[in-house]
């Protein structure tokens, strides 16, 4: 630095540092000393801090600093923290059957704050976050089931999965009708007329005629002459209108056009879903509290189920 | 970097015996730091070492502070049965409960309001007594004051008064000196961690916190806000002083809108005062004003000003000055008051010859006060009326509605029944508005659209209830149904509790379909 003369500013007496724009000068006033304190301070601190916590990169790894301190330990030591201290409530979900632990409020409280949980880390994903499902995802809030909604069901399924690896997996398989030729394209619209009108749906007579009868002889096997449906083969009950295969908007408002096509599509390719199996990702007792987590959305059905929806598939009914 | 340099601000004192003898009064050759003449901004901080004044002003000043301290002190003492199970501390804000308890009343946090309602009394309170009487707050009541006070009070028992204190500024570091300057550190520290101390017990039981902080069992957050309240303590009354009126506390700028021609003020009354000088034995007191420029008035004032300069936002109206004025004009023989507690209004009266008033009736006092009354009446009022059963309903968001098989429509609900009271209720739920409603809540006994409840004592209770309409009952998209809780018996007054919490049920439906 050059040495250079002074500027003093006429106005406040202070020396300009001889920065100038435009005609406006810098003046050469101090640091405030509180904020000069403060910083010095920080310099004083980070001195400590790298003394005290991991901070230098060498060349094979880092400084570890007197305190060792790892926000990974800290977190793995505080999950197995919370394990341990959840452990005695999970033991005993696991001592009694689903429908005592439904009975004990405390650990129903807990069962369904567990599942709750778990759900949303590993059911979400299909189901939605408020379970409430999507095309070709069943909705678990309503009443409508496909392989059973009593808390034994829905365990197993948790358990086992739908057409998954596992060896007990929930297994059907609804045909092709159109796609491998079964029935014509004709006759694929003819039966899906007559679903619309099982459904309470503005059918067009004629065609649901036609329907009624390929439905007898393709559909009833499985879907139950009543179009009811029966669940030891997963198969739907097609009266309630809630199609698992439409958008679930066109069913919400109840816009048959769209209805009709999703029905068409579905006698065409017969396509099933998936769900993977969660024994070998999860702990019985998680899925436990998954199962009475889903039990209690509002849909679930007890045990013995006197008042069924579905009489016919409740007659027919297995517990697995 | 410096300019031209102030004159500097004389912080000598001497007795000037000698030259004045007569009537024994104390002279101080000294200006004001903070005086007119000298004020400038960035300014340096020059010390001020307050002299200790005597008279009826200061007598007041101590009673007062000492009555505030053992209000503050105290109070977290005071205790309160309550029965069984719930705190017998007197006043307690109970965070980790979520309660705050002032003797009979408890208040849950959605109870805020009433807080609000006492800020907002202590805020109209203080704007009367300022239309009324000046920055009396300032002067006797604010923390700052009293603290300052009580830390110049510890100041001059161990370094002596303003002259001593000066000549030890003065000297070299002596063992004399560090032993003072330590003692007296010591001292303040203690009394700012018992300022601490004493702060914490209002949020904990005191008897039990006492014992936890002195065995080390206390929570970090204790010990934090000792610490905090101490160094708080320790700097503002210690350190910074008259700094926080002057710089830090909004109250002297927005005082100025609180007063009128007819608030007090400590006031030099100049018309009487001048022309000052200094008074030789002897001399005639015609042609010549009372004040002798003895100086007293500012080498008491702890805020560091002439009070003859005016008035100024730096002043406190502590009155001290008058307290001194007084005591020189007793030995000079002239009446006291040349420095009073005076308005506007009067010294204008005086000067035109018209006799003094002083209304304490006025438009602004009568409209704070009617305010206050407002308030506090309202307050009373919620309070009397008070709602010790309360529901609060939160609608499921995801999904907002379930079509069910047979074509009816579900809602689900969170509703948490606040119960206010110690005692365990049997409370009934029912829905309104909603004809053929069918409620289900896990783990209760429902019958169509009434249920029976407990709410647990003095707690939140939160039940999760399903509500299905028939198909054949849904019309519209959203319609309002209405949860209702009510008591089972009646309270101690007769009444029996109810409140009624509407709430939409939406149901994705549109009458065309």
């Amino acid at each position: 630095m050059s040495e250079h003369k002074k500027d003093i500013d006429a106005h406040s007496g202070v020396a300009t540092t001889g920065h100038e724009w435009d005609g406006i000068k810098e003046l050469d006033n101090p640091l405030p000393r509180w904020w000069l304190i403060i910083f010095y301070a920080t310099i004083a601190f980070s001195v400590v801090y790298w003394v005290m916590m991991p901070a230098w990169p060498t060349l094979t790894g880092f400084t570890h600093g007197v305190r060792n301190y790892s926000d990974r330990a800290v977190v793995a030591q505080e999950l197995s923290a919370l394990k341990a201290q959840r452990a005695p409530e999970f033991e005993r979900l696991m001592q009694v059957s689903a429908e005592q632990a439904e009975q004990d409020p405390a650990l129903m409280n807990f069962a369904r704050a567990a599942g709750k949980a778990a759900f949303g880390d590993n059911c979400a994903t299909c189901h939605g976050a408020g379970a409430q499902g999507g095309k070709g995802y069943p909705n678990l809030n309503d009443n409508v089931w496909l392989w059973g909604g009593t808390l034994d069901d829905i365990e197993h399924t948790i358990r086992v999965g739908i057409r998954s690896t596992h060896a007990d997996a929930r297994f059907s398989q609804m045909p092709a009708f159109g796609k491998d030729g079964l029935l014509t394209e004709a006759q694929v619209t003819d039966a899906a007329e007559y679903v619309v009108k099982l459904a309470g749906g503005p059918a067009k007579d004629a065609a649901a005629v036609r329907g009624a009868t390929i439905f007898g002889e393709q559909c009833a096997a499985c879907h139950g002459a009543d179009g009811k449906g029966d669940r030891t083969q997963g198969a739907p009950n097609l009266t309630t209108g809630l199609f698992l295969k439409a958008d679930p908007a066109a069913v919400a408002s109840k816009d048959w056009t769209s209805l009709r096509g999703s029905i068409v599509a579905q006698i065409t390719t017969g396509s099933g879903g998936v769900m993977p199996t969660w024994e070998q990702r999860l702990d019985p007792a998680t899925i436990r509290a998954l199962a009475i987590y889903v039990h209690s959305l509002g849909g679930g059905e007890a045990t013995v189920d006197p008042a069924a929806a579905t009489p016919a598939a409740a007659a027919t009914n297995p517990t697995r | 970097m410096d300019g031209s340099s102030p004159p500097p601000a004389v912080t000598t004192h001497r007795l000037i015996a000698a030259s004045a003898p007569a009537h024994d009064v104390e002279r101080a050759d000294v200006e004001a730091v903070g005086s007119v003449a000298y004020r400038k901004l960035y300014k340096k901080r020059e010390p001020i070492y307050p002299k200790a004044a005597q008279g009826v002003f200061r007598r007041a000043k101590w009673a007062i502070l000492g009555v505030l301290l053992v209000i503050y002190y105290a109070t977290p003492w005071i205790r309160w049965d309550r029965g069984p199970g719930r705190p017998d501390q007197a006043v307690l804000v109970d965070f980790a409960g979520r309660r705050f308890w002032f003797g009979p009343i408890e208040l849950w946090p959605q109870e805020i309001y009433y807080i609000t309602g006492l800020l907002i009394l202590a805020a109209l309170g203080l704007f009367l007594f300022t239309s009324l009487f000046g920055r009396v707050w300032c002067g006797y009541a604010c923390p700052q004051t009293v603290w300052t006070d009580l830390y110049l009070w510890v100041e001059r028992r161990i370094e002596g008064d303003r002259a001593a204190q000066i000549r030890l500024a003065k000297q070299g570091w002596t063992l004399d000196k560090i032993g003072k300057k330590a003692v007296k550190h010591a001292a303040w520290l203690a009394i700012a961690a018992a300022t601490g101390g004493a702060w914490v017990f209002y949020f904990g039981d005191a008897p039990t916190l006492v014992r936890e902080i002195f065995t080390g069992a206390a929570s970090p957050t204790t010990y934090g806000f000792i610490g905090l309240l101490t160094f708080t303590t320790y700097a503002l009354a210690g350190a910074m002083r008259e700094q926080v009126c002057t710089y830090m506390c909004p109250w002297p700028r927005i005082q100025a809108a609180m007063m009128d021609e007819q608030s007090l003020t400590v006031t030099y009354r100049k018309d009487r005062g001048e022309p000052r000088r200094a008074f030789r034995k002897g001399e005639s007191w015609d042609g010549r004003g009372d004040c002798i420029d003895c100086k007293q008035c500012v080498v008491v004032c702890p805020q560091g000003i002439d009070i003859r300069d005016g008035l100024q936002l730096e002043c406190i109206n502590c009155a001290l000055c008058i307290d001194a004025c007084d005591a020189v004009m007793e030995k000079m023989g002239r009446p006291k008051g040349l420095i009073a507690y005076d308005t506007d209004l009067n010294m204008d009266r005086r000067s035109k010859g018209a006799p003094e008033r002083f209304d304490l009736v006025r438009y602004r006092t009568v409209i704070y006060a009617l305010s206050m009354v407002g308030v506090a009446a309202l307050m009373l009022y919620s309070l009397a009326t008070r709602q010790t059963l309360q529901l609060n309903v939160i609608r499921d968001r995801n999904p907002a509605f379930v079509t069910l098989a047979d074509g009816s429509v579900r809602n689900g609900y969170t509703l948490k029944i606040i119960n206010m009271q110690p005692r365990a209720r049997d409370v009934t739920l029912s829905i309104e508005d909603a004809p053929g409603a069918v409620m289900t809540i896990p783990g209760a006994t429902v019958a169509g659209d009434v249920a029976h409840l407990r709410a647990a004592p003095d707690a939140v209770t939160e039940t999760h209830v399903f509500v299905a309409l028939p198909r054949e009952a849904v019309h519209e998209a959203s319609h309002t149904i209405t949860f209702a809780v009510s008591d089972a018996v009646a309270d101690a007054d007769g009444r029996i509790a109810v409140d009624r919490n509407p709430t939409a049920f939406l149901s994705g439906v549109h009458d065309d379909d």
